[in-house]
């Protein structure tokens, strides 16, 4: 036994996403998990702090602390990390438009601590690219977002050496409907995209480039089709082996291995039956661990109740278990390449492989991934991806246990407590965090404060790496606000096409074909009734950037024949309700995931009424937990979808009806 | 029959010349209203807007030009230099409907191209799906296009982009802008097409791109004159990047140049008197068939009366509609239509 145990490979980086409420409320959260045996951090971080405002922006209204924690300036990172020593900490940060700033706040802290940076190791997701096809956490536009990735690059390679500075996401393409092909393809689109621009700055000497190379990573999803998300993985490490030797002349194969971090996939993990989540996630789980080649570095496992809300303590425990039990208990990491010899394998990577290539060349072709992504291209490809997904669920051709099949269960003890199995974020933690921010504000040395600031915006407008200023900046007590305002300045807002007017051609309807002719039917006879045609207002209140189902949404209502405006994300309730107005909508549809949609549905209602608009229905979907669902209905919203409404003509046959009570006009009910 | 009732007509046109926004938006959701008691309300409406202004006043302005060209972040970026300027601004967007066999629904994706991030209350911008009509225009784009002239200094059309059959835009706007896209074979195309007699300003958009931009500008400047052709009015073709802010505010002065030119040579009052009656006579023949134009005197008749009443053709076509109604309901005396329609403020339709 002992010998066995000696031979054994080192385990995977351990992790958990989380992050909360305030700096503080995290730092306990940390350091109980981290004596739980967890061996790094995952910080999310909040939608303010994802998006560069500060807590006490008006855009940032109802969404301090909810999907993480609030970071405004450097006395936040210090709380977060405190008793943490740095220098032996592995940190992975979920930050992209902001990734810049973060690091620089905490490579600031380190020197604040007399910690040298060169000691510093982690990860910073770093990836703006995907933020413009899915997750929608941008600030800037495309070309100023790439010159921030560079800089990081340029910086850290030199200054940060073992510090991860972008962790290319195939993740968030998964998440937006990308097949295993399209992952594969796009991600490396986006690697090339990223070193090309590295290349081309000029920072970096091209003898010390294979370093540069050395320091890609990759954040990846894995989805409950394990064996082939494994083949995937052993895929993405061969184009990379082969990619970084003949397109960028790595000689060394160390400097050529694929590496990579795991989140396993949130998108199948359903609000019915939800303990099943626990045999998917550890499923999934396998596909990043079996074959010893394509092993992740680091994984983090989503908690078993994520569909519901915010996971508990224990749900995360339950999580970071699955991870030792495998990785302690199991003979896994006894042995080599379990996988290598097997022609199945062998077949299927392959054919992986050819696919991805293909699609290569072919965005290659398009100009790369950038102009891919200004045409419209690769959204068009992942929405037209996502709806064929959607439409197998509901065939029934794509099972699902508990949703779509084998619904019938006995009540479960697990959602049965008090607090319906779920978290909540502190409801005093905003205010919290903008009485500290603004009591900041008035330690602050105002000329430091000033001359940093102005540093960074010379920096930003000359091309010179704005690290170093955005370091000064951290230093000088800035804030979050102050930094990505700066910025916005110089670098202009990017408003992004929003995928819908894109899906608008040749786009295949979807469901089934009778129910969707009955839908229309509905939706004509409906609006013919009314004295126009049935219009609809998709709207998205707050930072939260998941738009997916909103885009699906409005498509549906499209192909049923509605008139739907869709205004793209981050609105605040004051736009939307004034778009109703404008646009003389009979409904108003708000998608909202990131937790903070009782602040934000309350506010569109006020906001309405304040509007003589109080007769206009407002239906709400997202990450809704029931209780929370009742009490909107209370409010006055007419319909809550949350994640088990799966089916789209289900939900367009039930606005239809909400929108003819609304107009004096009898309910129809569900379709044959 | 629908629980939501109809707003008092007048009324709403006393609100709708103040300004307030909620009754703009009533107003427009009116005249999109096919319910025959609905168009009575509407045709009231326009009746009580009507006056000597809509010939005179404010500016209408087309936009119009291929898919792709940057139509929508142009307007952004003109509406940006008319709020400096303290005018008000009314937007009408016109997106695509997909086929009637397939829903007839509509993605009306330009707010978000349009808007800025911050509030504005001197903007209104209203989608609308042109429903699948020919021109690139929907029928309502008409009315709602001068009940916002009621309220707005400057009101906005953007049609569209989806051929070469977007003539009606011409029927529409005091000015018309075509906005082109450099190095793009659909220029050429447009260049062939009908739509080069009609703008009065021409935009080559991405003007960044340098060396194409230029070229395609040269094309324009050197294609064929038009028949109509203004001897007193210069066609400018202005090379601009809404992206980079280049060129804007040269480019917008013309349309400021272009409306005080036909003010001084007394074309506006013209152009517009055709405009209203050509969408009268359609509106006519929409609602009661070429059998209704006859028994109003026909298109030549009813055009000549129109034409005699230019300052108020909207109560002409009031006074027209009400005589063919009761000609068609004869059997039935249109007591109710004259009716007065309770007086409930809010227009949620």
């Amino acid at each position: 036994m002992a010998s066995v145990q000696s031979k054994r490979d080192q385990p995977w980086l351990m992790r958990t996403y989380s992050g909360h409420s305030s700096a503080k409320a995290s730092n306990t959260l940390y350091r109980t998990n981290l004596a739980k045996g967890q061996t790094g951090l995952s910080v999310a971080f909040d939608l303010p702090t994802q998006t560069g405002y500060d807590a006490d922006s008006p855009l940032a209204k109802g969404e301090v602390g909810k999907v993480g924690v609030p970071i405004s300036h450097i006395e936040d990172m210090d709380q977060l990390f405190d008793q943490i020593p740095l220098d032996q900490m592995n940190t992975s940060m979920t930050i992209n438009a902001t990734a810049a700033w973060m690091l620089a706040l905490y490579i600031g802290l380190a020197q604040r601590r007399g910690i040298d940076p060169r000691t510093l190791s982690g990860t910073t997701q770093n990836d703006i690219i995907k933020e413009y096809l899915s997750r929608g956490t941008y600030i800037y536009p495309p070309g100023p977002s790439m010159r921030l990735i560079a800089d990081t690059i340029n910086y850290t390679v030199k200054h940060v050496p073992k510090w991860n500075p972008t962790n290319i996401c195939s993740y968030h393409l998964q998440e937006a409907g990308a097949t295993p092909v399209q992952e594969l393809a796009y991600a490396l689109c986006t690697a090339m995209a990223v070193l090309d621009r590295v290349k081309a700055s000029g920072e970096i000497e091209p003898a010390a480039f294979p370093q540069v190379v050395e320091r890609i990573s990759f954040f990846v999803n894995a989805g409950i089709r394990f064996v082939e998300e494994c083949c995937k993985l052993r895929a993405f490490g061969e184009i990379w082996e082969d990619l970084t030797l003949t397109r960028y002349k790595v000689e060394d194969p160390k400097l050529r291995r694929f590496r990579y971090g795991v989140q396993v996939n949130s998108l199948g993990l359903t609000e019915p039956q939800p303990e099943n989540n626990v045999q998917r996630i550890v499923l999934e789980m396998l596909a990043v661990t079996l074959s010893k080649r394509a092993r992740a570095r680091a994984i983090q496992l989503p908690a078993w109740n994520e569909a519901m809300g915010l996971p508990r303590p224990w749900d995360q425990q339950w999580a970071l278990r699955m991870q030792q039990v495998l990785a302690f208990e199991t003979d896994l990491l006894e042995y080599g390449d379990i996988l290598d010899g097997s022609p199945v394998i062998a077949a299927k990577v392959k054919e992986l492989i050819e696919g991805a290539r293909k699609e290569i060349d072919n965005v290659e072709s398009q100009g790369g991934i950038i102009a891919a992504i200004e045409s419209g291209y690769i959204k068009r490809e992942l929405v037209g991806s996502h709806m064929n997904r959607l439409r197998a669920i509901e065939s029934g051709d794509l099972k699902i246990i508990g949703v779509n099949c084998f619904q019938e269960t006995a009540e479960s003890p697990l959602t049965a407590g008090s607090d319906g199995a779920i978290m909540k974020a502190d409801p005093a933690a905003e205010q919290g965090q903008i009485d500290r921010l603004r009591a900041h504000r008035t330690k602050r040395n105002d000329a430091d404060v000033r001359a940093a600031l102005q540093g960074l915006v010379d920096a930003a407008k000359s091309g010179e790496n704005v690290m170093a200023s955005s370091i000064r900046c951290a230093l000088a007590g800035v804030s979050t606000g102050e930094w990505g305002d700066s910025l916005r300045a110089v670098f202009g807002e990017f408003r992004p096409p929003t995928g819908i007017d894109i899906a608008i051609d040749n786009r295949e309807v979807l469901g089934k074909k009778d129910q969707v002719t009955e839908l229309r039917e509905r939706v004509a006879s409906t609006g013919s009734a009314i004295g126009r045609p049935l219009k609809l207002l998709v709207g998205k209140p707050g930072l939260d950037g998941h738009s997916n189902g909103a885009e699906q949404v409005a498509v549906k209502a499209r192909d049923v024949g509605f008139e739907v405006v869709y205004d793209g994300i981050r609105l605040t309730p004051q736009q939307i309700a004034q778009a109703a107005q404008e646009e003389g909508v009979h409904m108003v549809g708000l998608s909202i995931l990131s937790g903070s949609h009782m602040d934000l549905v309350q506010s569109v209602l006020q906001e309405l009424r304040s509007r003589d608009l109080a007769g206009v229905p407002v239906i709400a979907g997202g990450i809704i937990p029931a209780e929370d669902a009742e009490k909107l209905a209370t409010l006055g919203v007419r319909a809550v979808y949350t994640p088990k409404d799966f089916n789209l003509n289900t939900i367009m046959a039930d606005m239809v009806d909400v929108i003819r009570e609304c107009n004096g006009l009898n309910r129809i009910g569900s379709l044959h | 029959m629908t629980r939501t009732s109809l707003p008092d007509p007048d009324q709403l046109a006393v609100r709708i010349l103040r300004g307030e926004r909620a009754a703009v938006a009533g107003g427009l959701n009116l005249l999109d209203n096919k319910l025959a008691e609905a168009r009575n309300c509407a045709a009231r409406l326009l009746a009580s807007l009507s006056g000597e202004r809509w010939l005179n006043e404010g500016h209408l302005v087309g936009i119009t030009g291929p898919p792709g060209a940057g139509k929508s972040s142009l307007v952004c970026a003109m509406i940006r230099e008319w709020r400096l300027a303290g005018r008000s601004v009314g937007v009408l967007a016109v997106d695509p409907s997909s086929r009637p066999e397939l829903g007839g629904g509509a993605l009306l994706g330009d707010r978000i191209r349009i808007k800025n991030s911050s509030q504005d209350e001197g903007l209104f911008i209203r989608s609308l799906a042109n429903r699948n009509q020919l021109g690139g225009v929907a029928t309502e784009v008409w009315p709602m296009s001068w009940l916002m002239l009621a309220s707005f200094d400057i009101v906005v059309i953007e049609t569209v982009g989806v051929g070469q059959t977007e003539i009606d835009i011409a029927d529409i706007g005091d000015t018309v802008c075509y906005v082109a896209q450099p190095a793009s074979g659909d220029t050429i195309q447009y260049l062939k097409s009908g739509i080069i007699e009609i703008p009065d300003i021409f935009a080559v958009n991405k003007c960044d791109l340098g060396a194409a931009a230029r070229k395609t500008a040269s094309e324009i400047s050197r294609s064929a004159p038009r028949q109509d052709r203004r001897e007193d009015w210069d066609y400018p073709v202005c090379l601009v990047s809404a992206t980079m802010n280049a060129g804007i505010r040269e480019f917008h002065e013309q349309f400021d140049r272009h409306r005080k030119y036909l003010a001084r040579t007394d074309l506006l009052r013209g152009l517009r008197t055709r405009h209203q009656s050509a969408w009268v006579v359609r509106l006519l023949k929409e609602e009661f068939g070429t059998l209704g134009l006859e028994l109003a005197g026909g298109r030549a008749g009813i055009e000549r009366c129109l034409g005699d009443n230019a300052s108020n053709q909207f109560a002409e076509y009031e006074r027209i509609r009400k005589h063919l109604l009761s000609r068609f309901m004869s059997v039935n005396p249109p007591s109710s239509l004259t009716r007065k329609e309770h007086s409930d403020e809010q227009a949620t339709v």
